[in-house]
C-alpha cells in the first residue's frame, strides 16, 4: 500500500507542485527590496561610519592631541602632530586619517577621553580619487560641524550602553 | 520555371558540398558539409513533392545522426591526413565501386525513362487527393508491413548488440537508487529525543536503541550520515 | 513574362510583409520576455527586479540591447572564426524560422503546410547545432563541455518529445498544425493526454536548455558553457535565440495541447476575445510556468538528467502512445485520415 501511495504521489508530481506553490506564494508577498538612493535602511545609533572631529558648544575644538587614538588604531591610520598653541593649550597641528587604511573598528572613539573623534552615521563618502580619502584635520572638523546634530543625538541614545 | 532553377541550385550545392565532405582538411568541416548536403537533398525531395521524406531526412539524419558524427569527430582526434595517405592505394577499388553505382543509377534512370506511365508518376508522385504522409503510411503499413517490421527488428538487434558489447557490471561504482531515496520516510531516519539536562551523549537512549528497520550496528554509530548510506545499500 | 514578374514580385513582397507582421511582435515579445523573466524571478525571491530604466523598468530590455550592441565582438585566439560567428546566427535564425508554420488563428499561418509539425520538430532538432558549433569553435574547454552536454541532452529529450507528438497526432489525425488545433474543438488534448502534456513540458524545458535543465550553460560550474567566449552581438543573438525558442515551445504546447486559438468554452463571454488573443494568453501562461519552474527548482545533475530522459520519459511516452492507439482503435475514435 505504501508503495502504491508513493508511486501515485511520484506520478502526480506532488513534491514538485508543493515546491512551486511555495514560490507562487512568495510571488505575491511584499518585496524586501529597498530602493536605495531614494530609500535607506535604518541605521543603529552605534553605526560606525565616516569619522568626524567634534567641537565644544563654544566652538573650541575638543581634541587635545593626547594621541590615544593614534596609539590604539590597529590599522595605524591616524597620524597626529601636536604643539602648544599661542594661548598655551595643547592642540593638534596635524590630524590625519587615512580612510583607505581605516577598518572602521571605532576604537579611536572609545579611546578618546574628550569625545573628540567619533564615527558618525554617514556611509556615503565614496570618492573618485584615492587622495580624497586622506582626511586632514580641516576635513574632519568640517565633518564634525556638518553632522554635529546627528552625532550628539546618537551619542545620547547610545549613552546607556557605554 | 522557379522549380527548375531551384533544382539546379540545390543540386549544384549538393554536389559541391558532397565533394567538400571528401576533400575538406578539417574533419569537423567535413561533417558540417555533410549536413549541408543533407539539407540540399531534403530540398530536392521537397521539389519532387515528397515533403514527408524531406522532413524525415532532416529530422533523422541532420537532427540525430549527424549530431553523433559531429560528436565523435569533435571528441576523437581523428587524423584525416594520415588516413588520406591510403587514398592512392584504395583508389582503384573506390573507382570500381563508383562505376558499379553509376551503372546501377543509369539502369534505374533508363527504366524510369522508358517505362510506361513513368511520366505520369513523375508529375504526380502521390495519388491524387491524398497527402504525402498518408500515401506513404498506407503503403508502408499494408503492403510492406512485413519488411517494415523486419527492418525494425534488425535495428533492435543492432541496438541490443551494442548494449551487450558495452555493458559491464562494475561493482565498485556507487549508484544512486532514486526509488529507495524516495521511499525514505522521516520516521525511518529521524528520532526525536528528549534529552535530560546534563546527560552525556552516551546516556541518550537513541544510540542504544535497536534500529527501526534492519539493524546495522556500524551504521548506527555514524549518525544520520552513515544511516543514509545504509538506506541506500538496502 | 512581364505579368509573371509582377505576380512573383508581388508574392515576394506579400510574403515579406506577412513574415514581418509575425516577426516584429515576436522580437518585441522576446525583448519583454527577458524583462518578464527578471521581474518574475525577482518577485519570487522577494526582490523588485529592474525598475530604474523607464517606468517600472520597462525600457530595460532596450538598454540591455544597446549595451550589447556597443560592446566589442571578441573572437578568441585559436577560434574558428567563421563557425564562431555562424553559430549564434544559426541559433537565432532557427528559432525565428520555425515561426513560419505557427497558425495564430484559423488559417493565419505564413505557411500552412501539410507536415507543419514535422517541420517544427525538424527545426527544433537543429537547434543543437548552434550550441555544438559554438562550443567547438570557441576553442575553450568550458564551451566544449557545455556543447557536449547540450548535444546529449537535446538528442535524448527529442526522442520522448517525438513520441508525445505522435500521440497527439494520433488523436488529431493530421500533421497540419491548423488541423491539429481544429481537432481540439470538443476537448483540448491536454485533458485526455495529461501525462503527455507534462512530459512534453518537461522535455521542452530540456530542449530549450532552461532551468532546471540548464546544464549546457551551468553558470555555477562551467561558467556559461557554450556561451563563455561570446560577447556583444553574437551573445545577444544566443540570448534572443534562447528566448525565441522558449516562445516557440510555448506556442507548440498551445497548439498541441491547449487548443491553439480556440476559446476555453465555445460560448459568449469567452468567444468575445479574438482567436490570436487567446493564443497569446495561452503562450504567456506557458511562459510564466517556464519562469516559475526556473525560480523553483535547482539544476539537475547530468546523470539524473539522462536517467529522466531515457529511463522515465521514453518508456512512459512509448507506453502512453501504445495506450492511446489502443483506446482510439478500440473505441473507434481514430480520426479518419484523408
Amino acid at each position: 500500500m505504501a508503495l502504491l501511495d508513493r508511486t501515485a504521489r511520484g506520478l502526480l508530481l506532488g513534491e514538485l507542485m508543493a515546491g512551486m506553490a511555495v514560490t507562487l506564494r512568495y510571488f505575491f508577498r511584499p518585496k524586501a527590496t529597498i530602493n536605495y538612493p531614494y530609500e535607506k535602511g535604518p541605521i543603529s545609533p552605534r553605526f560606525k561610519g565616516e569619522h568626524a572631529l567634534r567641537r565644544y558648544p563654544s566652538g573650541e575644538e575638543r581634541c587635545i592631541a593626547c594621541k590615544l587614538c593614534e596609539a590604539i588604531c590597529p590599522a595605524q591610520a591616524i597620524t597626529i602632530e601636536a604643539e602648544p598653541r599661542a594661548d598655551g593649550s595643547r592642540r593638534a597641528t596635524r590630524y590625519d586619517i587615512d580612510m583607505t587604511k581605516c577598518i572602521y573598528c571605532d576604537l579611536c572613539e572609545e579611546a578618546c577621553p574628550v569625545d573628540a573623534i567619533v564615527q558618525g552615521p554617514n556611509f556615503e563618502f565614496a570618492t573618485e580619487t584615492r587622495e580624497e580619502l586622506m582626511y586632514d584635520k580641516e576635513k574632519l572638523l568640517s565633518n564634525g560641524d556638518r553632522w554635529e546634530a546627528e552625532i550628539s543625538r546618537r551619542l545620547e541614545l547610545d549613552e546607556p550602553y557605554r | 520555371m522557379i522549380a527548375t532553377v531551384g533544382f539546379y541550385v540545390f543540386a549544384v550545392i549538393l554536389l559541391a558540398s558532397a565533394t567538400m565532405v571528401v576533400t575538406a582538411r578539417n574533419p569537423v568541416h567535413s561533417v558540417l558539409f555533410l549536413i549541408l548536403a543533407f539539407f540540399n537533398a531534403a530540398a530536392l525531395f521537397l521539389l519532387a513533392g515528397a515533403e514527408f521524406l524531406a522532413l524525415i531526412l532532416v529530422i533523422v539524419y541532420v537532427g540525430a545522426v549527424a549530431v553523433l558524427f559531429l560528436f565523435v569527430v569533435m571528441m576523437l582526434d581523428v587524423n584525416f591526413a594520415e588516413m588520406r595517405e591510403g587514398l592512392q592505394r584504395y583508389a582503384p577499388v573506390g573507382l570500381v565501386v563508383g562505376l558499379i553505382l553509376l551503372s546501377e543509377l543509369a539502369l534505374v534512370l533508363g527504366g524510369w525513362h522508358f517505362a510506361p506511365g513513368a511520366i505520369e508518376l513523375r508529375m504526380v508522385p502521390t495519388p491524387r487527393g491524398l497527402t504525402n504522409t498518408a500515401a506513404l503510411g498506407a503503403i508502408l503499413y499494408t503492403r510492406y508491413i512485413l519488411l517494415f517490421q523486419i527492418a525494425g527488428l534488425i535495428l533492435l538487434v543492432a541496438m541490443i548488440g551494442a548494449i551487450v558489447l558495452t555493458l559491464r557490471d562494475r561493482r565498485a561504482v556507487r549508484r544512486q537508487t532514486i526509488a529507495v531515496q524516495n521511499a525514505r520516510q522521516p520516521a525511518d531516519t529521524v528520532a526525536m529525543v528528549k534529552v535530560p539536562l546534563g546527560a552525556g551523549i552516551s546516556e541518550i537512549a537513541v544510540l542504544n536503541r535497536p534500529a527501526p528497520a534492519e539493524a546495522d550496528p556500524e551504521a548506527m554509530h555514524g549518525g544520520s550520515h552513515a544511516r543514509l548510506h545504509a538506506a541506500e545499500r538496502h | 513574362m512581364n505579368f509573371l514578374f509582377h505576380t512573383i514580385a508581388g508574392g515576394i513582397i506579400l510574403a515579406f510583409l506577412k513574415a514581418l507582421a509575425l516577426l516584429v511582435p515576436l522580437l518585441i515579445g522576446v525583448a519583454y520576455l527577458t524583462y518578464a523573466e527578471r521581474k518574475v524571478l525577482a518577485a519570487m525571491q522577494l526582490r523588485k527586479g529592474p525598475n530604474v530604466v523607464g517606468t517600472f523598468g520597462l525600457l530595460q530590455p532596450f538598454a540591455d540591447a544597446i549595451k550589447l550592441l556597443m560592446k566589442e565582438t571578441i573572437i578568441p585566439a585559436g577560434a574558428n572564426r567563421l563557425l564562431f560567428i555562424l553559430a549564434p546566427i544559426l541559433t537565432f535564425g532557427l528559432a525565428i524560422l520555425a515561426w513560419a508554420v505557427i497558425p495564430v488563428n484559423n488559417g493565419w499561418a505564413n505557411a500552412n503546410i501539410n507536415v507543419g509539425i514535422l517541420y517544427l520538430f525538424a527545426i527544433s532538432s537543429l537547434g543543437v547545432y548552434g550550441v555544438i558549433i559554438a562550443g567547438w569553435a570557441s576553442n575553450s574547454k568550458y564551451a566544449f563541455l557545455g556543447a557536449l552536454r547540450s548535444a546529449a541532452q537535446m538528442v535524448s529529450y527529442e526522442v520522448a518529445m517525438g513520441f508525445v507528438i505522435v500521440s497527439v497526432l494520433l488523436c488529431a489525425g493530421s500533421l497540419n498544425l491548423n488541423d491539429i488545433v481544429l481537432a481540439q474543438r470538443n476537448v483540448w488534448f491536454f485533458i485526455p493526454l495529461f501525462p503527455m502534456f507534462v512530459v512534453f513540458f518537461i522535455s521542452a524545458l530540456a530542449e530549450t536548455n532552461r532551468s532546471p535543465f540548464d546544464l549546457p550553460e551551468g553558470e555555477s560550474e562551467i561558467v556559461a558553457g557554450f556561451m563563455v567566449e561570446y560577447s556583444s552581438m553574437p551573445y545577444a543573438l544566443f540570448f534572443m535565440g534562447e528566448y525565441a525558442s522558449m516562445f516557440l515551445m510555448s506556442a507548440l504546447m498551445t497548439i498541441l495541447f491547449l487548443g491553439g486559438w480556440l476559446s476555453p468554452l465555445p460560448f459568449a463571454p469567452f468567444t468575445w476575445l479574438p482567436g490570436p488573443l487567446w493564443f497569446l494568453i495561452k503562450i504567456l501562461l506557458c511562459l510564466f510556468v517556464f519562469l516559475w519552474v526556473r525560480a523553483t527548482f535547482p539544476r539537475y545533475r547530468y546523470d539524473q538528467l539522462m536517467r529522466l530522459g531515457w529511463k522515465v520519459f521514453l518508456p512512459l511516452s512509448l507506453g502512453w502512445l501504445v495506450l492511446t492507439a489502443g483506446v482510439l482503435i478500440a473505441t473507434g475514435w481514430l480520426p479518419h485520415v484523408s
